[in-house]
């Protein structure tokens, strides 16, 4: 049955920011459903309020809304563009969440609209525990025994049957959001408590426990004709018990028997004809009772998700394409497999390799945070890696994960305790667990005792000794041969870990190696297992016999990717990695991309010309790069895109030989080492706060005491602003030093100046040798000291004289030219009292390069790859990549907002982390607001963020003494708009004092009143406030201040933390009041 | 670790270790790409001769069991894995699987290039090869040997895989229906699956007479799949073509279902590497429906799929084909009661999506016998 052909136009619906629990896998998704959907001749609409996405690329549809993903906004859209249909299972529970509501609010009825790919009772019947319970129950299969429940006495009936422990679900949210397992009625009170309100239906379902069972997944695929594959089968590595997005994940199921996979299979496609998806993709997940095979269905997703890029990734099976094809009519048996050109996609993809993924976690930024995986997802990113067999897979993940942890070692033996201890450790699965289990094998632990402990499959814990078995064997003294060496490298042992084995260096094992000319070969990710011939060169690496490389003609260019997503590197630098081989692949060069992430486009196998999908590490790289040398001409390597995994590997790269391309790891190097970069500015006549390296605590403090308080104090070598705080005494100080650093002369700290009230300035700019290209100068929302990547910026710059903006150019020229960049560099400046300092600069691609690209309309990245390869910016210019003349110029008023994990972390007690921003990096991703005033642009990106600001009602105004008279104005005006200001005595009495007036409210600290007076945080647990403005007193979890934020968070009222944020807001409320918020798509942005 | 080869009859060897059985073994080198059912494919008759690559890299991670056999014996003639399992993990796994294949002698060899045998084999076709494990043998001495085997194509090998004696297997609850089931090497799921279904089946062995066979007074026939060349099958065609004249319902799979076409007048073909796998698309011509079957064939049959065929049993036409490569998958007379399909609706190993095909048998059996399905005598 072929394209339906009474759709001309569609809307698709995006997933808006990165958030944990859905990240870049839906850019990917949704890219895949634009490109599909195009090149069918549709007429493509989107709305997606993430700038940092390639979906948003104003090529990539027809209209593009980057606009809040809320019924109200997509109702304006669906008036101005009329779609023929709405496709909202691409971008994950956000889009499905909009779509039921656009459902609800009768949209789509008014407007004729119809919903493919899910209707709304497929998604209803999916997504709705007590309906899809119905389902399991009428195909033959079982649920948990379970209670549905609206209100904690419901909850607490329940938990008399179905007993402790007890696991919590909200029904309709993403991620796991605010789910949890109770052992104790105070526990069930937290975690219950907290899901009721996460559940926009305020209802959580309460299940018998399963922890400790297999869990499975399996991805499965139904077009109109019910035609149903599975399209690929996912074992969890950790049992039920830990969230599968923060489990270790193995593809294909590797423990169960054909008898048992089918069953699977065949309640797999039971439930989605049940269910009645009948155009797309779902997800389904099993537990399995290892001891009897009983089998309990969890839950599916009748929508594509985090699980499905994995498994497209896993398998080559594109499964948003497939899904966008599908919803516009056509059946699995009219798709042709992109991979063997001959095959339709009406089959079952199998493996001939193992695929284990990894996540990554960022507990390091939340060190107050529960550090136990439940439930609730926790993990920032994951990465995957592709062998011939688990353990040479597994050792690739552990080492694309770029975390030293991580990877497996071999001590020497420890105390018969210390391996207990392990053990008793491993029963609380924590982020490094699998470590703990490895190590307690190394110890002499058995199989079973570790089984006991962790109930991981006993097949996997083999494994794993396995790999220790060999790392005794490496570690054998004698000659490094060539039978040890692939003893090694067949179970994927690095260079380096052969070298801490053996005692040597990772050079000198490289070196031998090389020179038994033992090298992995590139096997090809084929969806058949080699049955048919590949077109597609997706390839992995294995120390096998054969290679399936093939030879080149066209020079190449290998772009290094970002790895897996973290705070501080995450999609932007994906996104700059992409459009860098969109151009050189226009530019007539073959592409080559090595990246182990598989949410992103850059690992989807249409982006280059070649993929590798390999750890980014410098050996996995040079060995990518010595393979592709010999199949044809390497022009070199990009490694500025790719955020600081890339750059990190520069000088590594450029020593083994390897061609550099762009700026040079010298000038890299020259802007990242503080003494040389200071001698560059001091040079070109720029200034910097003033710092000092400090390397013991006593020349900390005398370095303070030299530049004057408040310091910025930090480790050096960091990224995303890790370990970085504000101090404002000598006390503070020295305890930042104690807590947070080994400080030694070879990790000395960085003591900066701190610029307080400065405003922080970010700028992106090409440069060629010759001419300057400036993208964008953005004006930070937050002042200097909240970190870069948390505040909030408008482009164009707000505040800035034109003057001002002529001296940032200079100065950005004067640096490009100093360091000698050839193609992107990003600038942090900040102006206090009319100076302007330099504060850092990146030769490099940075986080804003996208948003910055989507205010002007100018392809930054494109252009950097283009001139790493030698195009000049006048060439660009002619050829209409960067405009014939002049900067970028921002249409409309853009704001980027970042947006923050907090409601993701609990403390081991149970109650919220503080929710303050500081120069330490912790937002998960971003999103941006478009409009012709200040206001209303920021008001977007507030609704997109967080949620809609208020109109009217109640404002809870706390501002610490620092920032007191900043608040002055904005509150003023806020109570000019019709505000009731609440507030506690000293913030009460301040305003009093500048003629405003404000309703005293107790503190958390105080108590409730003689009178029964509420506090303020009991006042917030009311549901009685509309917006919360506190500023942090200093550093520390000052009772008070952390207490009405983590209740604000919990009852996801907004919250903000700076002065700076409030003024913003105050001007968003107005525009909010002024006026209805209008909707215009990029496109026509850019042509204004 | 002992080291092991294996030795192509075009000259290519990989070099492995010994796994489970050792000594030298030969047949015919083919590779099998299911993900699950090593066990299954270990006990198909169909594979007699045929020296099996398993694609998947993990084998016998689950063991073996008693429940999931299919047939008596292991009946491959050598065994070709990546990476063996030195530990079994399954609740209903009741020995290791390398325990089980050196008790019944059979040879493997482990730790080579599954992928680029595959290629290999892909690319060249199926081809001899011979397994060498503890042998103190030149590459040529054991090139020389792998090529005294005989050839796939002409291979007669139904005689060993099938029967002495015929046996039955009883119906699940009621019997509705009887069957015989002329074995060419069945698997056990087959008479399962029908015994599901309120049959009892009569096995009987491939050299049955047409007179033991109406002795029996069957509701229908049923032709199993087997190892060999379809072309060698002269006298259970002729038995076939006397079953077609006395007008009893017949159904074939796989090696069945190349004898019917045989019987129908059709030749039958060696494809280059064959199909064997659990993830092969077959499209239902009448339905448009694709089914995800199991198959395992190295032959295939000559049918017109474009048009109804005309033959000496009135017209007939192809019902299935193989959406990857457009072979002939199933075959049905239209004025008589006779259908085939060349993969495997039992399945074990692999999906049950064409577990419809018993129900049609049923179905045909039932008009045959003038019964409605439910087995109530009109």
């Amino acid at each position: 049955m072929p394209l339906d052909s009474s759709i001309k136009s569609v809307l698709v619906i995006g997933s808006g920011p990165i958030v944990i629990g859905q990240a870049c896998e839906f850019d990917y998704s949704g890219t895949q459903a634009c490109r599909v959907l195009r090149s069918e001749g549709i007429r493509v609409i989107l709305v997606n309020s993430n700038p940092a996405t390639i979906m948003t690329d104003p090529e990539f549809a027809d209209a593009t809304y980057i606009e809040p993903i809320t019924p109200e906004f997509i109702e304006k859209i669906i008036a101005n563009e009329k779609p023929d249909a709405v496709l909202a299972t691409l971008g994950g529970q956000t889009a499905l969440n909009a779509a039921i509501g656009l459902f609800k609010r009768g949209t789509l009825a008014k407007y004729g609209v119809k919903l493919i790919g899910a209707d709304v009772d497929a998604i209803e019947r999916g997504e709705n525990r007590e309906l899809f319970r119905g389902i399991v129950e009428k195909v033959g299969g079982e649920s948990a025994r379970s209670a549905i429940c609206h209100t904690m006495e419901e909850i607490l009936e329940a938990v008399k049957v179905l007993h402790y422990p007890v696991v919590v679900r909200p029904s309709f949210t993403m991620g796991g959001l605010g789910s949890g397992i109770a052992f104790t009625e105070e526990e069930l009170h937290q975690i219950a408590g907290a899901g009721l309100r996460h559940s926009p239906t305020s209802e959580v379902l309460l299940e018998e426990s399963i922890i400790g069972w297999k869990e499975y997944e399996l991805e499965v695929m139904r077009d109109r004709l019910d035609n149903v594959v599975i399209v690929c089968s996912i074992e969890n590595l950790d049992p039920m018990g830990v969230h599968t997005g923060d489990s270790i994940t193995v593809a294909p199921a590797m423990t169960l028997t054909d008898v048992e996979f089918q069953k699977l299979r065949n309640l797999s496609m039971d439930i989605i004809r049940e269910v009645g998806v009948d155009t797309g993709g779902c997800n389904i997940q099993f537990a399995v009772n290892p001891d009897t095979g009983r089998i309990i269905v969890i839950e599916m997703n009748p929508r594509v998700s985090r699980s499905s890029a994995l498994a497209s990734k896993a398998t080559g099976f594109p499964i948003a394409k497939i899904a966008t094809k599908l919803a516009i009519g056509y059946t699995l048996d009219e798709i042709q497999n992109d991979i063997t050109k001959v095959t339709p996609a009406s089959f079952e993809p199998t493996l001939d390799y193992v695929v284990v993924k990894v996540p990554r976690f960022a507990f390091e930024k939340f060190p107050d945070a529960d550090p136990r995986l439940t439930t609730t997802m926790k993990s920032v990113g994951e990465a995957m890696a592709i062998g011939r067999s688990f353990p040479e897979a597994l050792m690739k993940a552990l080492r694309s994960l770029e975390r030293k942890e991580a990877i497996f070692t071999w001590p020497e033996q420890v105390s018969v305790q210390e391996r207990d201890a392990l053990l008793t450790a491993s029963k609380i699965p924590t982020e490094y667990r699998l470590q703990q289990v490895q190590k307690a094998l190394w110890f002499g632990a058995s199989i079973d005792a570790v089984y006991e402990a962790t109930k991981i499959d006993k097949w996997y814990l083999n494994q794993i000794v396995l790999i220790n078995e060999r790392a005794k064997i490496i570690a054998q003294p004698g000659e490094l041969t060539p039978e040890l060496i692939k003893i090694a490298k067949e179970f994927s042992f690095s260079d380096a870990q052969i070298a801490l084995l053996r005692g040597a260096t990772e050079e000198d094992v490289r070196k031998a190696r090389h020179h038994f000319g033992i090298r992995p070969v590139y096997k090809t990710v084929d969806t058949c297992a080699a049955e048919f011939e590949a077109f597609t060169p997706y390839h992995y690496s294995s120390y096998e016999e054969e290679s399936e490389v093939r030879p080149r003609a066209k020079p190449a260019v290998i772009i290094l990717g970002s790895g897996p997503n973290r705070i501080g590197q995450g999609i932007e630098f994906d996104y700059s990695c992409v459009h860098a081989s969109f151009a050189l692949r226009d530019a007539d060069y073959d592409t080559i991309i090595i990246n182990c992430n598989p949410e992103t486009v850059s690992t989807d196998y249409d982006t280059s010309s070649r993929l590798y999908f390999e750890p980014l590490t410098l050996e996995d790289v040079l060995e990518v790069v010595h393979a592709e040398t010999l199949a044809g001409p390497v022009l070199g390597v990009i490694t500025q895109l790719g955020g600081q995994t890339p750059l990190g590997l520069a000088a590594g790269l450029k020593n083994a030989g390897v061609t550099i391309l762009g700026t040079s790891p010298d000038a890299i190097n020259l802007a990242e080492e503080r003494g040389a970069f200071g001698d560059v500015l001091k040079e070109q006549g720029l200034t910097a706060p003033e710092y000092g390296m400090a390397a013991s605590q006593l020349e900390a403090i005398s370095i303070a005491t030299r530049i004057g308080y408040p310091v910025l104090v930090r480790p050096s070598f960091v990224l995303g602003g890790r370990g970085m705080e504000i101090v404002y005494d000598d006390e503070s100080l020295a305890g930042f030093i104690s807590r947070a650093t080994d400080i030694t002369p070879d990790r000395p700290v960085l003591v900066d100046r701190f610029l307080d009230s400065a405003i922080e300035i970010d700028v992106d700019a090409l440069y060629d040798g010759e001419e300057l290209f400036l993208g964008g100068v953005m004006e930070h929302i937050e002042e200097a000291g909240i970190h870069s990547g948390d505040s909030a910026c408008v482009l164009p710059s707000m505040t800035m004289s034109k003057e001002q903006l002529v001296e940032i150019r200079r100065a950005t020229l004067k640096i490009a030219t100093g360091v000698g960049v050839r193609g992107l560099i990003n600038i942090q400046f900040a102006v206090a009292q009319d100076v302007l300092y330099v504060l850092e600069a990146n030769p490099r691609a940075s986080r804003t390069v996208p948003f910055v690209s989507k205010a002007t309309g100018v392809p930054l990245a494109k252009a950097a790859a283009r001139i790493s390869v030698g195009s000049t910016i006048a060439q660009l210019r002619t050829e209409g990549v960067l405009p014939s003349e002049g900067d970028g110029i921002a249409h409309g008023v853009s704001v980027k907002e970042a947006v923050l994990p907090w409601n993701r972390f609990r403390r081991s007690d149970g109650r919220g982390v503080d929710a303050v921003l500081g120069p330490e990096m912790r937002s998960t991703g971003e999103v941006m607001g478009i409009a012709n005033t200040f206001g209303e642009s920021y008001a977007k990106s507030q609704i997109s963020a967080f949620g809609p600001l208020p109109k009217n009602g109640k404002v809870f105004v706390s501002l610490a003494d620092k920032d007191k008279n900043s608040g002055i104005a904005p509150a003023r005006e806020l109570a000019a708009l019709g505000f009731t200001i609440l507030a506690t005595v000293g913030t009460s009495q301040f305003l009093a004092g500048h003629g405003i007036s404000s309703t005293h409210v107790r503190k958390n600290s105080q108590g409730s009143g003689p009178l029964g007076e509420p506090t303020i945080v009991e006042i917030l647990n009311s549901g009685d406030i509309s917006l919360v403005i506190n500023t942090p007193v200093g550093r520390g979890t000052r009772q008070d201040g952390w207490a009405i934020r983590t209740a604000a968070i919990q009852r996801s009222v907004p919250c903000i933390t700076t002065t700076a944020g409030f003024a913003a807001a105050v001007q968003g409320i107005r525009a909010l009041q002024r006026e209805n918020l209008s909707v215009k798509p990029i496109q026509s942005w850019l042509q204004s | 670790m002992t080291k092991a080869f294996f030795v192509l009859d075009d000259g290519r060897i990989f070099e492995g270790r010994s796994w489970a059985a050792t000594g030298k073994t030969f047949g015919e080198a083919v590779f099998q790409t299911g993900m699950t059912g090593y066990q299954e494919t270990l006990t198909d008759p169909s594979y007699h001769k045929q020296v099996v690559v398993m694609t998947a890299p993990h084998i016998g991670n689950t063991g073996v069991n008693s429940d999931d056999n299919e047939s008596s014996k292991m009946w491959v003639a050598g065994f070709v894995v990546r990476n063996p399992s030195s530990l079994t993990s399954n609740w209903r796994s009741e020995n290791d699987l390398e325990a089980e294949m050196i008790s019944q002698g059979i040879i493997g060899i482990a730790g080579v290039d599954t992928r680029a045998i595959t290629r290999h084999l892909r690319d060249r076709g199926a081809m001899r090869v011979g397994i060498f494990s503890g042998l103190d043998l030149s590459r040529e001495e054991m090139v020389v040997e792998v090529r005294k085997v005989p050839a796939m194509t002409g291979a007669y090998l139904c005689e060993d895989v099938s029967t002495d004696k015929p046996y039955v297997v009883k119906s699940v609850g009621e019997k509705k229906f009887k069957v015989v089931a002329i074995d060419l090497g069945i698997k056990a799921a087959t008479p399962r699956a029908l015994a599901q279904r309120g049959v009892e089946v009569h096995v009987v062995p491939y050299n049955s007479t047409i007179e033991t066979i109406k002795a029996l007074s069957p509701d229908g026939v049923f032709l199993s799949n087997g190892p060999g060349d379809p072309s060698t099958m002269q006298d259970v065609v002729e038995t076939v073509r006397e079953i077609l004249n006395a007008e009893i319902p017949i159904f074939g799979i796989c090696f069945g279902h190349q004898i019917l076409g045989r019987a129908l007048g059709f030749e039958t073909y060696k494809l280059q590497f064959g199909h064997r796998g659990i993830n092969q698309p077959v499209m239902d011509k009448n339905t448009k429906r694709v089914e995800i079957t199991a198959h395992n064939h190295g032959f295939a049959l000559k049918a017109p799929t474009d048009s109804i065929f005309t033959t000496v049993y009135g017209p007939g036409e192809v019902t299935h084909v193989c959406l990857n490569d457009g072979v002939v998958e199933g075959l049905q007379l239209l004025e008589r009661s006779a259908f085939s399909v060349q993969y495997h609706p039992e399945a074990a190993a692999g999906p049950h999506d064409a577990s419809y095909l018993f129900d049609r048998f049923v179905d045909l059996m039932s008009k045959y016998r003038n019964l409605d399905p439910s087995g109530v005598r009109v």
